[in-house]
């Protein structure tokens, strides 16, 4: 029991991203710019026993509830992330993690000899072909990253 | 009645255009021959400039020779080592500049994607004269120019890409304009060099697509062997180079087994990957090729500046 309470300790305000598929937290982490010199409370549980999954993930970041852009990248990593936005220790909002069409700035392209990698005033920029499996199709050079080359870039 | 409008249009991947498109095209390129032999002033008083940042001999000079033979000027640069490209302008920057100067420009650079961020900077028609090793598209156009007057159709032909299929950007550019037929592909090359996976991806559910390492096997099914040469320049090393290096030759050797109305194509420069005792057979149509380009892109040339409609 003691230990199970260390596990899921009650934050008071911020987020608790549930159900990352387990060993994804660290990325999903990374993937919010979250270094952890932010001088803010965080808990990151890795596989954790779960019902709905064998395992799973759990990032608690205190102080901080994520908007709708930060909610959408964590899906290139946790497509099946659950978020829950909580104030004074209780949830407030429920959201669920959604790819957009198209993911812009974020992930650098696997091509070395793509022009969006080269001097260039060019944003990055890819469109989903499929989301499970997770294939992403360059803008630029139309090549196809998977989720493997989307954890290795960000 | 199709609503189909070339001014002004960027010819930057041939997956941006539908099968109807392509047929215009094409059958612009066959109004053209004519001029091809006398001239014409269709775009007079129009320039053409050609920013090759990577050497080329045919596709700079055939897009000359098509903007010449249309009566526009030409103005350009013909290898990487420009002025604004050793002080270390970008391409954005210099789109921006020849803009001003050109009335359309044809682009090849190293780097994939390269005629697409061009297109997205450029208040004139941008055309992809070989971007990186991704596409080639004007390339692909004038090779299925080619299997339409050679075979009079290219619905139902089973047509071979054969050498380097993974950098040889023409073979990319060719896939996905055939997967707009009703073809039968097949994919020759050494495991190394097969072909990438975004254009399996994309071709697969359109037509039949067979993959594999042995021409020989293939040779007696097909109407159109697609050569490619296996370019030394885009290894990253020469061990790799030297592995797969003369793979496959066509000889008559190999042809004994062939259709006799088979086509043989290549988009040259060629190595020994074809030998010269095949130049002399009815199949071998790589230089017929060379003119047909020409009026494929004296086709663009005229779509994209509005002088054909």
């Amino acid at each position: 029991m003691v230990e199970k309470e260390l596990r899921v300790s009650k934050i008071k305000d911020g987020t608790v991203i549930d159900h990352i598929s387990g060993g994804y937290a660290l990325d999903v982490v990374k993937i919010l710019g979250i270094t952890g010199r932010e001088k803010r409370v965080m808990t990151i549980a890795i596989n954790v026993p779960s019902k709905r999954f064998k395992v799973k993930d759990i990032v608690k970041i205190e102080g901080r509830a994520l908007n709708t852009e930060e909610v959408n990248k964590i899906a290139l990593v946790a497509p099946h992330a659950t978020i829950n936005i909580i104030r004074d220790y209780c949830v407030v909002e429920k959201l669920e993690v959604k790819l957009p069409k198209v993911i812009e700035g974020i992930l650098k392209c696997v091509n070395p000899a793509c022009i969006s990698n080269s001097n260039e005033p060019a944003v990055s920029k890819f469109y989903v072909q499929s989301e499970e499996p997770l294939l992403l199709k360059c803008h630029y050079c139309g090549y196809l990253l998977e989720r493997a080359d989307v954890l290795q870039n960000l | 009645m199709l609503n189909l409008e070339f001014k002004g249009r960027d010819i930057v991947s041939i997956e941006d255009f539908s099968r109807e498109e392509i047929n215009y095209i094409l059958n612009i390129s066959r109004s053209m021959e004519p001029l091809a032999s006398k001239g014409s002033d269709m775009l007079k008083g129009k320039i053409l400039a050609t920013l090759f940042f990577e050497p080329s001999t045919r596709t700079r000079l055939s897009f000359e020779t098509a903007m010449l033979k249309l009566g526009g000027a030409v103005i350009g640069f013909a290898e990487a080592e420009v002025a604004s490209v050793r002080k270390g302008e970008n391409l954005a920057d210099t789109i921006r500049t020849v803009e001003n100067y050109a009335d359309v420009i044809a682009l090849r650079h190293p780097l994939d994607g390269a005629a697409k961020l061009a297109a997205e900077f450029s208040k004139v028609p941008i055309l992809n004269a070989g971007s990186g090793s991704e596409e080639h598209p004007t390339q692909a156009l004038m090779d299925l120019y080619t299997m339409q007057k050679e075979k009079g159709k290219i619905d139902g032909l089973k047509i071979a890409l054969v050498g380097d299929l993974r950098y040889g950007r023409t073979v990319h550019s060719l896939a996905y304009a055939l997967s707009l037929y009703d073809i039968k592909l097949y994919l020759i090359s050494p495991e190394s060099l097969k072909m990438r996976k975004e254009v399996i991806h994309a071709v697969e559910n359109k037509i039949s697509v067979v993959e594999g390492t042995d021409l020989e096997e293939v040779i007696p099914q097909i109407d159109v062997l697609y050569v490619t040469r296996i370019q030394k320049e885009r290894f990253p090393d020469a061990a790799e180079y030297a592995k797969v290096k003369g793979t496959y030759k066509i000889d008559l050797k190999l042809l004994k087994n062939a259709k006799k109305d088979l086509i043989i194509l290549h988009p040259l420069p060629r190595l020994d990957e074809i030998a010269a005792e095949v130049d002399a057979t009815p199949q071998a149509r790589y230089f017929q090729q060379v003119w047909n380009g020409i009026v494929v892109r004296m086709a663009l040339l005229a779509l994209v500046l509005g002088a054909v409609k």
